[in-house]
């Protein structure tokens, strides 16, 4: 979906992309460093809400830090033309936490479903993972599991302000 | 972390509303005041239970462009290449590992003009190919981790 976004749209994710101002009255501390109206600010995250250009406000937790340690990206090799009534199934378990249809990059790479999944130890993310290649079932035709033994960065997103004004 | 972090974060990792008072549910729920409930979320943020805490953007929504990249670097090479990566502001999330592919980034751009800028930039320095996967498809992204 479109959504235009003018330059107080702009400042508001320039100002939040880095979390929000931890307060009573996040909006309105907020408003107050843009210098707008605290209702304009909120009717303006609620459009960016609608528009899906903001997904949710709120916590990201650390999974390392919930005991969430053994976190593994499962990648599977489908048919292109099951892609997406499979990956429809598999990002609705409920212990996906993010699954995306991405291109293959054959001859090293390919799997084009992915559905990250976390677990305490890996066996609580085989476990996991078992389970989706239970619901593909013989749609299955090749898969594996990359765990992460590092963050090397993670900052999000860090679009600059000026830059973000141009899009 | 004790059980009213937890309940907190669980509470909060599925957003809040956007209203004047946003945490005035979430503190009545957990038998906190909204200045108790802000007070343990900046403790959690600080000692790095939370990564983050305000508005998730989806980037794609506003014209921008989040490619997911993945490289093959030998082990002797690995620290250099990664400092390399991790100076791009555009490197938005980088991780290691354990696979051929060893190391995936994902550039944060304004546009996918910017984001390959980006990855030919890193082609040429470095010398190694990058494997570019951006998403074609998005079924569900969420957060369900249970506190």
């Amino acid at each position: 979906m479109n959504c235009d976004l003018d330059t107080d749209d702009y400042r508001i994710i320039a100002a939040t992309q880095g979390g929000l101002p931890l307060a009573v009255q996040p909006f309105h501390v907020l408003a107050q460093e843009l210098e707008l109206d605290a209702e304009e600010v909120m009717r303006r995250l609620r459009r960016m809400q609608d528009y899906g250009v903001v997904r949710r406000i709120g916590a990201v937790p650390n999974h390392y830090a919930l005991g969430y340690r053994a976190n593994g990206m499962s990648v599977w090799d489908v048919a292109d033309e099951r892609v997406d009534e499979l990956g429809g199934e598999i990002g609705g378990l409920p212990f996906v936490t993010h699954c995306y249809r991405r291109p293959r990059y054959l001859p090293d790479w390919p799997y084009n479903l992915f559905a990250m999944v976390h677990g305490r130890d890996r066996a609580e993310t085989e476990a996991k993972v078992g389970q989706i290649a239970a619901v593909l079932g013989a749609a299955n035709r090749g898969h594996s599991v990359l765990y992460s033994t590092r963050i090397l960065k993670k900052t999000g997103l860090r679009l600059a302000p000026t830059t973000a004004t141009a899009v | 972390m004790d059980k009213i972090d937890r309940l907190l974060v669980d509470a909060l990792q599925e957003g809040m509303p956007v209203c004047a008072r946003p945490f005035a549910s979430v503190a009545e729920q957990s038998g906190l005041t909204e200045e108790a409930v802000v007070a343990r979320l900046q403790h959690l943020l600080q000692d790095g239970s939370l990564s983050r805490f305000g508005p998730l953007f989806n980037v794609e929504a506003f014209g921008g462009s989040y490619v997911l990249a993945a490289m093959q670097i030998p082990g002797g090479d690995l620290e250099q290449i990664v400092g390399l990566l991790n100076a791009y502001p555009e490197v938005a999330h980088n991780y290691l590992r354990e696979h051929r592919f060893n190391v995936w980034f994902v550039v944060a751009a304004p546009g996918p003009v910017q984001a390959e800028a980006v990855l030919r930039d890193i082609e040429q320095r470095t010398g190694l190919p990058v494997c570019r996967l951006p998403k074609v498809r998005e079924y569900f992204v969420g957060a369900r981790f249970a506190a």
